[in-house]
């Protein structure tokens, strides 16, 4: 048999479902007496609700119900809660204005539910709910942040002044603005990081049901179903947990943005309670569009003192944050703790000082989107320091070099809170750098440019968090929720073994890796452990998969579980070889006595503790069963660097990418091949941040690119071959010293994109190009800048 | 997509007669573009007529032209060996529309009768003079198409068969795809056929398909990409949005076209 322990680059074993269109999702799931819902939504940014006439539509053929806000406002459901309170500089709350499940007095956003109509089949739920009569009184909306926060801008929430929802800083002013006050170079940069739409394969849906006994169950597209069951049953519908189940069967995909709880969640589970039926909601695309979180949307400022031999002495940042119409779930941490604490990255600045100011607007809610805050502050840094090296005539590689935190000062303390453990970005530098052949690139430049094409190349050293987070630490920044995770590991009276664990997966690979980990380290076959997931009526209460936090925190679990497990198992195996405790090894799946040839493989242990006739049953409990909860001892910080090659048609303006390079440092590996493709799906949207995507909203808050057609998602011919390396540190304080590897890709690559493509267009004076870098945008910069050159 | 009558005629004569009968009825050929816009609810026909019983499908070449029935779909222009030799820039623009699912179902007739301004074939059929048959007439193609979504169509007339008048010495297409949609932002047919010299360009204009008279000046002085170079397309009448302003569109075709005329 092949090795299919940690580091085996074993086959998905998801895969042979999700191939064979076996796969199970929420939309699959049908029930006796279902009945279906289809939500009424706004179609206008910003407008006050005078009256609603849901008569007609009541009384259409099929209709059950038809609910309003006023209706659960009538069963004392308030707004949905938002799990994480941000402060400002003067300590005061942030403002945390009501959001309510159905729009109430006004709606603040195309894609806001207005009302939810019940039906026996779905188009009569849909045909019905356009006979709702909605009398609207418009109001002026804002999407842009930067026409939100100013002075006479339409307010979103009426009570919320200057649509702030916080005013928040970190670092040390003081220690800045002196070294500012003596840098030879002060280098300045704005720029903006575009708003995507997630669109993850699968719509989201919700499938809402209560039996006679008042136990309601809800599977749904979600990315940590006990985070919903608490923010849904303790805070919205009032449902005590153990009348609450929540399901998440097999997920296509969430990128962050099926971690949240939405509104069709509780309108189904409601609904279901009320009727006494089960309803079924299923987004269709153009509702992804208008009602799944969006992600980043950052206007920034940049300003980096540099002294006379290139060493960074202070960064001075200030960003506005779009939070959109109202605070979704985790949308606050986003700009601040996951983005503003990053801003040293690989660097050893000394002073870093930070200003986020997070603004309502007339758009989608924003929340975390792979990454999450990350993206936004490497993508930010690595643009300025190349910037930087333009402008000090610094070579940009050294430029790097000279900063870098070196190897040896690991663990590091930032002037931004965090302390990274380990890393060594000397490392990752030197082998993207020669696989991506750097050196030779001039060459490559020079043919191009006979074949009349400007070719870039641009490299990002980047530097991240994950792996959320001590909950001690997080709840002193404003988290509402603990962030460990849990793992129960079952071994059955036979030796094979069942993992039950918190994390949810929705792509990543889990019932593979998860299996492999465990396979490993207790010495089973592969083939006889299995991964549980996704069902609070079976796992343990644990807090799901975001921030590429599975394996680091709920792998840490597992290692923990096992450890109880084998301590056990040896004082089963003392007392069945007439041993001493102490005497008992476990190694390869077996228990020996030191310095003997006996041994009890893990099965005969088992059976032992299931059977347990010759036991020590004075002392110990049957069974072999045990559960670990694992709660970090810091964040991880895996790290990289990216190298991104482009090639532009000058006559177009249309960036080809034809080579990219990503050297990652994500700790601990267990399944090589998963973390390649992870690295390779992040880097796909990182490219398509860079060149493609961008959510355009009209001045208004009209929302232009709402579906597929506008909405320019990458596509396979977008994308070059991707090469993967790792190159890795291992993490101080986790037992597998394993980092994460789901973000990376999408951290490391759009600065390094737009590097490339900056440096492709050197010669016609570009200093910077916000993302997407569009062929327009390029093309009127090469004919902007045309003439220039001409005349020179 | 709302409920609908379902009608699959087997004569271009009970079409004919289920369309004339029902203002609100609808034709569905290869249903590339109507099928979504059915499903997004942004059209509610009474009845939807099938014509996929018509048997209008195939291509026919004759010394003096290309017949390409109606609801022949672009996979089967895209591959046929007698279009790539009589026109090849016709098999090449049909083999570029969509994708491969979207080539085995749209059908030349129904993209026609369409009139996207996106649309490819609308170039094609423009630049190289072609005729639009119907059960009532034949139309010219500079009679047929009228503005974006637009055309000579008759409430009950269904073209049956587009015809390309042989021999073409010069033709083919190039296209500047609309990033996410791939869609034809700018699409550009150059041709030199029986219809002379024509440069017709598709997805730019307001209005839909239309020709370039500089450029086609140009041309039958000197087939070259050199002879056009310096044509400047007026931005005025081209679309604008968030894909490409009206400047960038015009710029556009001056480069689709001399690309178009060195692929040719």
């Amino acid at each position: 048999m092949a090795f299919e322990g940690i580091g085996a680059s074993v086959k998905r074993r998801e895969d042979g479902r999700f191939l064979a269109g076996r796969g199970h999702y929420v939309d699959d799931m049908n029930r006796p007496g279902q009945v279906y819902a289809a939500i009424r939504r706004s179609d206008r940014p910003h407008a006050r609700i005078k009256s609603i006439d849901s008569s007609a539509a009541a009384a259409a053929p099929g209709v059950i119900a038809v609910y309003t806000g006023a209706d659960m406002a009538a069963d004392g459901i308030g707004g949905l809660p938002c799990g994480w309170q941000i402060h400002n500089k003067d300590g005061s709350p942030m403002a945390e204005p009501m959001h309510p499940v159905l729009a109430t007095g006004k709606v603040r956003h195309v894609g806001d539910p207005i009302a939810v109509v019940i039906a026996e089949t779905k188009a009569q739920a849909k045909d019905a709910a356009e006979l709702l009569v909605i009398d609207f009184e418009d109001l002026p909306g804002v999407a842009d942040i930067r026409a939100a926060s100013a002075p006479g801008a339409p307010l979103v929430h009426d009570e919320v002044a200057g649509n702030v929802c916080y005013d928040w800083h970190i670092g040390d002013k003081g220690a800045v603005d002196a070294a500012f006050a003596r840098a030879k170079h002060v280098v300045k940069l704005d720029l903006v990081n575009n708003r995507l739409i997630p669109n993850a394969m699968e719509p989201r849906a919700a499938l809402g049901e209560c039996d006679v006994s008042g136990h309601y169950t809800l599977s749904t597209t979600s990315q940590n179903p006990h985070v919903i069951r608490l923010l849904m049953g303790a805070f919205v519908l009032h449902i005590p947990e153990h009348k609450l189940r929540i399901i998440a069967p097999d997920v296509g995909g969430g990128f962050g943005s099926k971690i949240y709880h939405y509104a069709e969640e509780a309108i189904v589970t409601w609904a279901a309670g009320k009727l006494r039926r089960p309803v079924k909601w299923t987004a269709e695309r153009s509702e992804s569009f208008m009602s799944d979180a969006h992600g980043r949307d950052h206007v920034s400022h940049a300003e980096m003192a540099v002294d006379e031999e290139g060493h960074f002495l202070a960064l001075r940042v200030s960003t506005l944050a779009n939070m959109g119409a109202y605070l979704s779930t985790f949308a606050p941490s986003v700009p601040t703790y996951l983005y503003a604490t990053l801003l040293a990255g690989v660097y050893k600045t000394p002073a870093i000082y930070a200003e986020v100011k997070a603004i309502f607007t007339n758009t989608v809610p924003v929340d975390a989107y792979r990454g999450a805050g990350r993206p936004e502050a490497a993508f930010l840094l690595e643009r300025l320091v190349d910037v930087v090296a333009q402008e000090t005539g610094i070579d940009r590689v050294e430029l790097r070099r000279k900063n870098f935190i070196p190897a040896d000062a690991y663990p590091y303390q930032t002037p931004v809170a965090l302390q990274y453990d380990s890393g060594n970005h000397e490392m990752t530098l030197a082998e993207a750098l020669k696989a991506a052949d750097y050196a030779g690139f001039p060459a490559r430049r020079a043919e191009a440019a006979r074949r009349g094409k400007l070719r870039g190349i641009g490299i990002s050293t980047y530097l991240e968090a994950c792996g959320i987070a001590p909950s001690h630490v997080a709840g002193a920044l404003g988290a509402r929720a603990g962030l460990y995770e849990v793992a129960n590991i079952r071994v059955h009276p036979t030796g094979s073994v069942t993992v039950f664990t918190g994390a949810h997966s929705h792509g990543q690979g889990h019932e593979t890796t998860f299996a492999q980990l465990v396979a490993d380290q207790l010495g089973v076959p592969f083939d006889q452990v299995d991964v549980v997931h996704g069902d609070t009526g079976e796992i343990p209460f644990g807090m799901g998969t975001y921030g590429s936090r599975s394996l680091a925190v709920g792998g840490s679990a597992m290692v923990k579980a096992m450890d109880k497990i084998i301590a056990k198992g040896k004082r089963i195996a003392a007392h069945l070889m007439e041993a001493s405790v102490e005497d008992i090894e476990f190694k390869d799946g077996a228990f020996r006595v030191a310095g003997t040839d006996k041994a009890k493989a893990l099965a005969e242990i088992s059976l032992a503790a299931y059977v347990p006739h010759n036991y020590p049953i004075e002392e110990l409990e049957p069974g072999l069963e045990e559960t670990a909860f694992y709660d970090p001892k810091n964040f991880t910080y895996p790290g990289g660097c990216h190298v991104c090659e482009v090639e532009i048609d000058p006559e177009t303006g249309v960036t080809k990418v034809v080579n990219f390079v990503a050297v990652d440092d994500v700790g601990r590996v267990i399944n090589p091949m998963i973390v390649e493709g992870q690295v390779q799906g992040g880097v796909a949207q990182g490219i398509g941040q860079a060149l493609l995507e961008g959510a355009a909203y009209d001045a208004n808050g009209q929302l232009l690119s709402g579906s597929f057609m506008d909405y320019t998602m990458p596509r396979a011919d977008n994308l070059p071959n991707i090469t993967v390396g790792t190159e890795i540190t291992l993490c101080t304080h986790n037992p597998l010293g394993s980092k994460g590897c789901g973000e990376v890709g999408a951290i490391g690559s759009p600065p390094a994109v737009i590097n490339a493509v900056v440096d492709a267009l050197k010669d016609y004076g570009v200093r910077h190009i916000d993302m997407p870098a569009t062929p327009e945008k390029i093309w009127s910069i090469i004919a902007a800048n045309r003439p220039k050159m001409a005349a020179e | 997509m709302y409920d609908f009558a379902y009608q699959k005629p087997a004569s271009v004569a009970d079409a004919v007669k289920l369309l004339a009968g029902d203002a609100e009825a609808k034709l569905l050929a290869g249903g590339q573009t109507f099928i979504p816009v059915l499903k997004q609810r942004l059209n509610k026909p009474s009845a939807v007529i099938d014509l996929a019983g018509l048997k209008l499908s195939g291509i026919s070449v004759s010394a003096n032209s290309v017949t390409i029935g109606a609801m022949t779909t672009h996979a089967t222009v895209a591959r046929s060996a007698e279009v790539k030799k009589a026109i090849p820039g016709l098999a090449m623009l049909a083999s570029w529309i969509g994708d491969n699912q979207v080539r085995h179902r749209g059908t030349i007739g129904g993209s026609l009768a369409n009139n996207d301004p996106s649309a490819c074939y609308p170039a094609a059929v423009l630049a190289l003079g072609a005729v639009i048959k119907t059960n009532k007439r034949a139309i010219k193609a500079d009679d047929f198409f009228q503005g974006m979504f637009t055309t000579a169509l008759e409430p009950d007339e269904i073209i049956t068969a587009v015809e390309f008048p042989l021999p073409v010495e010069k033709s083919a297409y190039e296209k500047f795809r609309q990033p996410a949609s791939r869609y034809a932002m700018v699409g550009v047919f150059v041709a030199k056929g029986p219809a002379g010299v024509r440069v017709a360009v598709t997805g730019a204009g307001q209005n839909g398909v239309f020709r370039v008279p500089e450029m086609e000046a140009a041309l039958a002085k000197s087939w070259s990409p050199d002879a056009i170079a310096g044509v400047k397309v007026s931005p005025e009448g081209l679309n604008s949005d968030i894909h490409g302003s009206a400047a960038y569109r015009a710029h556009l075709i001056t480069v689709m076209a001399k690309r178009a005329v060195a692929a040719a």
